[in-house]
């Protein structure tokens, strides 16, 4: 599974980081920076998390 | 018990739509009946505040969640618009619904958040307004058009924001706050006051421990009388007083109320069965031991999930606990807060109120129980983790001082 970020949507709220804060990281620009798009295993369910609870739903999941 | 076949949710804003979501997601394949005073389709509420109100040649942004092809094709949902609630049977186990036939539930998500509060003897006078719904947004934003003079009232988060978003167009603004520190309980005592200088660097007039007295139409626009006997001039006038829970038509129904809806953990009423989420629900909140109702988009959309499938699935349910954030944007500069701001000590650990950014912890006891991030959205949610973590004051402190450090060194190599 990947993670696709949509830059236009985002406006670096952090919720996302918040719940996965190994994958995600708003920096100091107020940017969101992703450690990695694929999905690591043990995270699907932390990542399906901010994916849901991103206001702008600026984040989605999707098969490769 | 039986499986609930039907599902009813009360309120078709953000805490409402995420119940319809989280009840599919869940797998319920049952009946969804989805009621909303309001004639438009769920919307997000704080770009009304912020986006909507900028100058903007293509029109305001569209704040819309979802078509309503999306809510009754693909979630299979019977929503009812423009269809207020006057009652509910708990007994019966029916939505008395205003002119339309009752509606029976098996489960039931109250959802109807809050109503802005209204100055005295301002209803119905033209060019006074409260800013919660799309109505009200494009009648705000219609006035700020018309470069009307804006006095708001009540020195808020969404007070402010209306500010801001007349000094971006370049409008004189005055804000007229009562208490002496504005944003106390939000932000508690001294950084309500850091913040509240935020206007002041903007070139916003904002007078505190200002009451106002009446307002009045003054000739082509509006008179607002203060305490002290002079009155302001304005074309438009928006007041941001705080908002109530919604919960007068549940008078009677034997769901228990207290400063809106009580819920324990889980989000349950008192009444079985029925379930609360949202700016409306006042649930206990397991990670601080102490109930509390929230004004924020980030619990109303996870409680709205969580109330519905535990409505559905009461003997599974799972309790709701978060550690409480908002966000608000004025002037270009981004605040955020994480925790309870109610504390023993509240420190600057990072940047000066002085150049308008900074972050300050909260503490209680030897926890950290709260952090206030004004433009550095790289530290905010560090300490949110920290908080649900029941991290010590001692550690947190640790962090900043290593953030701090970490800053330095990449100023000095930039
Ligand atoms: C202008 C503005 C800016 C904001 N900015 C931010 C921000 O920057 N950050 C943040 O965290 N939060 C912000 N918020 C708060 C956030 O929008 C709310 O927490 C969120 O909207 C709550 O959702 P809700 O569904 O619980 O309630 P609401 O959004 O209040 O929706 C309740 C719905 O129920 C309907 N209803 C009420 N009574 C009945 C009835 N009897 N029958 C049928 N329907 C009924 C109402 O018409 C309404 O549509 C802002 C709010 C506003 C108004
Ligand atoms: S939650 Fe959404 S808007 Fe916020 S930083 Fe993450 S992706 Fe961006």
């Amino acid at each position: 599974m990947k993670i696709l970020l949509d830059r236009g949507k985002c406006t670096g709220l952090g919720i996302c980081e918040s719940l996965s804060p190994e994958v995600f990281e708003v920096d100091d620009e107020g940017a969101l920076v992703l450690s990695t798009d694929v999905v690591p295993d043990g995270k699907l369910a932390e990542i399906r998390a901010a994916v849901t609870s991103c206001p702008t739903e600026a984040l989605r999941l999707t098969e490769d | 018990m039986t499986t609930p076949q039907r599902l009813v949710v009360v309120g078709a804003s953000l805490a409402g739509l995420r119940a319809v979501e989280g009840a599919r997601a869940s797998g319920f394949t049952g009946s969804i009946t989805l009621i909303g005073a309001e004639d438009h389709l769920p919307y997000d509420r704080p770009p009304l505040s912020k986006a909507y109100l900028a100058e903007a040649p293509g029109g305001p942004p569209d704040t819309t969640f979802r078509t309503e092809d999306t809510l009754r094709g693909e979630l299979g949902v019977d929503l009812r618009l423009g269809a207020r609630a006057t009652g509910l049977d708990t007994e019966g186990g029916v939505v008395l619904v205003d002119g339309g036939a009752p509606v029976p539930y098996d489960a039931l998500v109250i959802a109807t958040g809050a109503v802005a509060r209204v100055l005295p003897a301002t209803e119905g006078l033209a060019g006074v307004h409260t800013l919660r719904t799309a109505d009200d947004a494009a009648a705000v934003r219609r006035a700020l058009d018309d470069r009307a003079r804006l006095v708001v009232v009540g020195a808020g988060f969404i007070g402010s924001e209306v500010a801001s978003a007349a000094r971006e167009r370049g409008l004189p603004v005055t804000v007229v706050e009562a208490a002496d520190v504005p944003l106390r309980r939000a932000l508690g005592d001294e950084m309500g006051m850091a913040c509240a200088a935020l206007h002041d660097r903007a070139g916003t007039d904002l007078r505190r421990g200002v009451s106002v007295r009446a307002i009045r139409r003054d000739g082509e626009g509006i008179g607002v009388e203060l305490g002290d006997g002079s009155t302001l001039h304005a074309g438009l006038v928006v007041a941001g007083i705080g908002a109530d829970p919604a919960t007068s038509w549940l008078d009677g129904s034997g769901v228990a109320l207290a400063d809106g809806v009580r819920c324990d953990r889980t989000l349950a009423t008192s009444v079985r069965g029925v379930y609360a989420a949202g700016d409306v629900a006042h649930w206990h909140n397991p990670l601080f031991g102490q109930p509390m109702r929230l004004e924020h988009w980030t619990s109303a959309a996870e409680q709205g999930a969580t109330a519905a499938v535990n409505a559905l699935k009461p003997a599974e349910a799972r309790p709701y606990s978060t550690v409480p954030y908002f966000w608000s944007d004025w002037y270009g500069t981004r605040i955020q807060f994480v925790g309870i701001s109610r504390a023993d000590e509240v420190r600057v650990v990072s940047g000066d109120p002085a150049d308008g950014r900074w972050v300050a912890l909260y503490r209680t006891g030897e926890r950290l129980t709260g952090a206030l991030a004004v433009d550095h959205p790289t530290h905010i949610m560090k300490y949110r983790v920290m908080i649900n973590r029941g991290c010590t004051w001692n550690d947190a402190l640790d962090f900043a001082r290593e953030r701090n450090a970490r800053a330095r060194r990449t100023t000095a190599v930039a």
